[in-house]
């Protein structure tokens, strides 16, 4: 599973684009998309892309849109380069980040863009519900009504009966997503919340509650990637460096893992990242997980290995994860407060924490960012990719 | 118009045959019958029965019938490859078109190599299934086969069906007499066109000729059956410990066991109308179930069904010494009934389907 | 209108027909025909008692669509006896109190109607242990 010599050469982010996360009434999914793609275009200058990657998860159902990769390209005026849809449900982001930077590593492309996409709004919340479900097993799981929040639900259950946690143990995490959120234009909520609003949110599915889950919202972002040698030498573009790249995946089914409150996935791929960016845990300034649900952002902190098991949670109580604390997560509120892009999510994560190495955060920037961890998952963890983000004046 | 020929009217078959696994089913709901009178009488006047078993939103004919298998199959313990053929009467099977019976029998372990078929006969399709199983294992043609008589009974709303029409019913494995729980003495079927019940094709609920469903057609079916078959066999109702009818409403079965000779006590085991309303086609069986529960080696027990349209299965009976060790190995039909749980009548329009969503 | 993706595993949804593994004895539900542990072929059918325990559970009142008819309705992970986890719906529980660790058994139930025209498919759930007799 380890990429040797990796990275082969210089592979940068150098431009992004990210439209506001909500519910996009009067814009269809490729407005959207190309809403974004120009904004990265244009920080990237001359630069035409050599390839085009699409990061969408559920466009075929609630859209009734596949083939995204030649619709996108076209409307964004590319006739003419490759292009082709990532998915690994709510992985699709990093997934489609990966591909650019395997595409870019190859020689075989000099510059790719990345755009993630995804368009919930189109549907009622019965058929999104179904469409989501089909990132689980569709023979095993979703004929049964499950649903992503059933499932998290059912892990908060076991976590806590596990670890014994007290009862408003995960609040923190959706205080401070909240909190972040305030500093964030693009997010779909920005108005911070109390703990006591957190301990009065109505059930979804015990022990669940409505500030336990994400939002899903419509959005797009994108991602302009080049190797080294294609980035002309006067750009004075702050380019950010692919430090560490890493996919892995685990059963795509929960009741299929040795040990569901553990993702293993994310302990794989996290571990192969820092490995390859030659960095140590606590060298890393700010971290971009997947909290589509509080019970996630322990779980993954916990088998990215910035918590004991069963101790994830306490990261989210004691201030750790704030904008000022030792690993600040979620720093634009996170699905929890930007609201949750679905396939885009990822390339959210990375257009966020480029901003946040550049400087460029506003009143979400985190301090002298460094080095940024982000990480896409798919399903309950099924998918996890990790990407290690490092500012141009670093090694 | 000839003369009706003189036969031996009992139904025999040349090898002997029992039963050798029963299993019975009601689910867990149970409507009050003072709550349809609630909405449908102000809640004036009397009740025929306590109240009705009701199946929940994820039970039907075929669900209910897994199960009620699954308990036959336990008690016999035989494999259930050995089965050849699943035969299911019932007035509620979920498909117009396309059998109950083979989804039962995937269930439970009996394809390939099995009959399967849907019977239809009002309330006496389950015993009319067991009444061919008799022949089909009595004919050596198969050693096992398995009846079920299962429904999830209609009533229109405000009907006096309404009061009673209930859910549950009961599956019996019959086999070689040798190893049965209940050997199968003799049995006799009578059967007329009188129209006191019906329910056309695509219609949801039953018509009924209100008190013509009584004299000529309830009592006189199965008081004909029972007498008949009784003659036969030179026996008579002080020879059974148990008698069990087809129970409509607590007052018919009383009444015609009454009419034949037969007291209150060998009635009342089998007598569960009150508890869980008319079970149409597990009507007899279940009460059946309910006394093999309690029965001793030796004992005799008469059963006579009755189906609307009209007919009577009659069937005498006579528990093994195999019966005691067996019929722990799976719950009994009071453990049933008593895993009650009381809902109202709109919780039942809701479970029932009587509410119209689109 | 979907026919042969439920007929396909009727005899698993139905009765919790799964596999075990003939080198390692390992029990496997959902069938998978590669033994998880051994990486053996394991193409044995192995029949499960359906017994088993709540792993973890919830109770939903938002379905997707085509669920909508029996909301709201509680999912498990149950421990199954034999081994394997399962992702299922508990029945019979209304009114029942819920707990990590109970005891439950399979039954078979309807899991869903393919709109009023399609396929009833019928299969596993689990519900609170009854005793036998």
């Amino acid at each position: 599973m380890t990429n040797s010599n990796f990275p082969p050469s210089d592979i940068y982010i150098i431009g992004v684009g990210m439209t506001p996360a909500g519910e996009h009434w009067e814009k269809s999914l490729r407005e959207l998309a190309l809403e974004a793609i120009i904004q990265a275009r244009q920080e990237a200058g001359e630069i035409t892309p050599g390839a085009l990657y699409v990061a969408n998860m559920l466009a075929p159902v609630l859209s009734r849109q596949s083939h995204l990769g030649a619709l996108l390209a076209d409307f964004a005026g590319m006739r003419g380069i490759e292009a082709v849809t990532l998915e690994a449900a709510g992985a699709s982001g990093g997934m489609a980040l990966r591909h650019a930077v395997m595409a870019i590593a190859s020689g075989l492309v000099q510059s790719v863009l990345v755009v993630g996409v995804e368009k919930f709004s189109e549907r009622v919340s019965a058929e999104i519900e179904a469409a989501l479900s089909t990132s689980g097993d569709a023979d095993f799981e979703a004929i049964h009504g499950v649903t992503q929040t059933a499932l998290a639900a059912m892990l908060m259950r076991r976590y806590q009966f596990e670890y014994a946690v007290p009862e408003g143990a995960f609040a923190g995490f959706s205080v401070n997503a909240h909190a972040n959120g305030a500093g964030n234009p693009r997010a779909m909520f920005q108005r911070p919340i109390k703990p006591e609003t957190y301990q009065r949110a109505a059930m979804l599915s015990e022990p669940l509650n409505m500030f336990d889950a994400a939002p899903l919202a419509d959005g797009a972002a994108a991602l302009m990637l080049a190797s080294g040698d294609a980035i002309p030498a006067d750009s004075s573009y702050p380019k950010i460096r692919i430090a560490g790249s890493s996919a892995a995946v685990d059963a795509v089914a929960l009741h299929d893992r040795r040990d569901p409150l553990y993702f293993s996935a994310v302990q794989d791929s996290t571990a192969e990242a820092l490995s390859q960016a030659g960095l140590n845990r606590d060298q890393i300034s700010l971290f971009e997980l997947h909290d589509r649900y509080t019970i996630y952002s322990a779980l993954a902190l916990e088998a990215a290995g910035f918590a004991e098991r069963g101790q994830g949670w306490k990261l989210g109580q004691d201030g750790n994860i704030t904008r000022k604390g030792s690993l600040p997560i979620t720093t634009f509120g996170g699905s929890k407060a930007r609201g949750d892009t679905g396939g885009a999510n990822g390339v959210y994560q990375a257009a966020e924490a480029v901003l946040q190495l550049q400087g460029r955060a506003g009143e979400a920037q985190v301090e002298n960012a460094r080095f940024a961890m982000i990480q896409a998952l798919g399903g309950t963890g099924a998918t996890a990719v990790t990407h290690i983000l490092s500012g141009s004046e670093t090694p | 118009m000839m003369e009706t020929p003189q036969i031996n009217r009992m139904l025999k078959p040349d090898r002997g045959v029992g039963i050798v696994g029963y299993g019975a089913y009601i689910p867990r709901f149970r409507l009050p019958a003072s709550e349809v009178s609630r909405v449908w009488r102000g809640g004036s006047g009397g009740v025929p029965i306590e109240e009705k078993a009701v199946a929940g939103l994820d039970e039907d004919v075929i669900t209910m019938s897994v199960e009620a298998a699954r308990n036959a199959l336990a008690r016999s313990g035989i494999h259930p490859g050995h089965i050849r053929a699943v035969w299911i009467g019932s007035e509620s099977h979920p498909y117009s078109v396309k059998p109950s019976s083979t989804i039962v029998a995937e269930a439970i372990g009996a394809t390939p190599h099995t009959l399967a078929a849907d019977w239809e006969f009002a309330c006496k399709a389950g015993t009319e299934a067991f009444q061919a199983a008799v022949g089909f294992v009595g004919s050596r043609m198969a050693d096992y086969a398995l009846a079920i008589g299962m429904d999830t009974a209609q009533g229109r709303p405000g009907d006096a069906l309404e009061y009673t029409a209930g859910a549950g019913g009961a599956a019996f494995i019959l086999g070689p007499e040798k190893q049965s729980l209940v050997a199968v003495e003799g049995s006799y079927s009578f059967a007329t066109d009188t129209p006191d019940f019906w329910r056309r094709a695509d219609e949801k609920y039953p018509e009924h000729g209100e008190r013509f469903t009584g004299e000529p057609a309830y009592f006189r079916h199965i008081t004909s059956a029972a007498q008949t078959l009784m003659e036969s066999l030179d026996a008579k109702p002080s020879d059974y410990q148990f008698a069990v009818f087809h129970q409509p409403n607590t007052k018919f079965p009383q009444r015609v066991a009454r009419d034949l000779g037969f007291s209150g006590e060998q009635i009342q085991a089998g007598l569960l109308v009150p508890r869980i309303g008319n079970v149409y086609a597990g009507s007899a069986l279940v009460g059946l179930t309910a006394i093999l529960d309690i029965a001793n080696p030796g004992d005799r027990i008469l059963l006579v069904s009755y189906g609307s349209g009209a007919g009577s299965d009659a069937m005498s009976l006579r528990v093994t010494e195999h019966l005691t060790s067996r019929r722990e190995a799976a719950p009994s039909t009071e453990s049933y009934i008593a895993r009650r749980t009381e809902i109202d009548y709109a919780t039942y329009a809701r479970y029932r389907g009587k509410l119209t969503l689109q | 209108m979907e026919v042969s993706s439920h007929w396909r595993v009727r005899q698993q949804r139905y009765a919790l027909v799964g596999e075990v593994c003939p080198s390692c004895e390992v029990k496997i539900f959902p069938p998978r025909d590669v033994c998880p542990e051994c990486g053996d072929e394991a193409k044995t059918h192995f029949q499960f008692s359906g017994r088993g325990e709540v792993y973890s559970y919830t109770t939903l009142f938002d379905a997707p669509q085509g669920h909508e008819a029996q909301l709201p309705y509680t999912l498990a992970l149950v421990k199954l006896e034999e081994g394997p986890l399962v992702t299922a719906q508990l029945t019979d529980v209304n009114g029942t109190k819920l707990e990590v660790g109970m005891p439950v058994e399979m039954v078979t139930r309807k899991l869903r109607s393919d709109g009023d025209r399609g396929m009833l498919v019928y299969g596993y759930k689990f519900r609170p242990r009854l005793q036998a007799a």
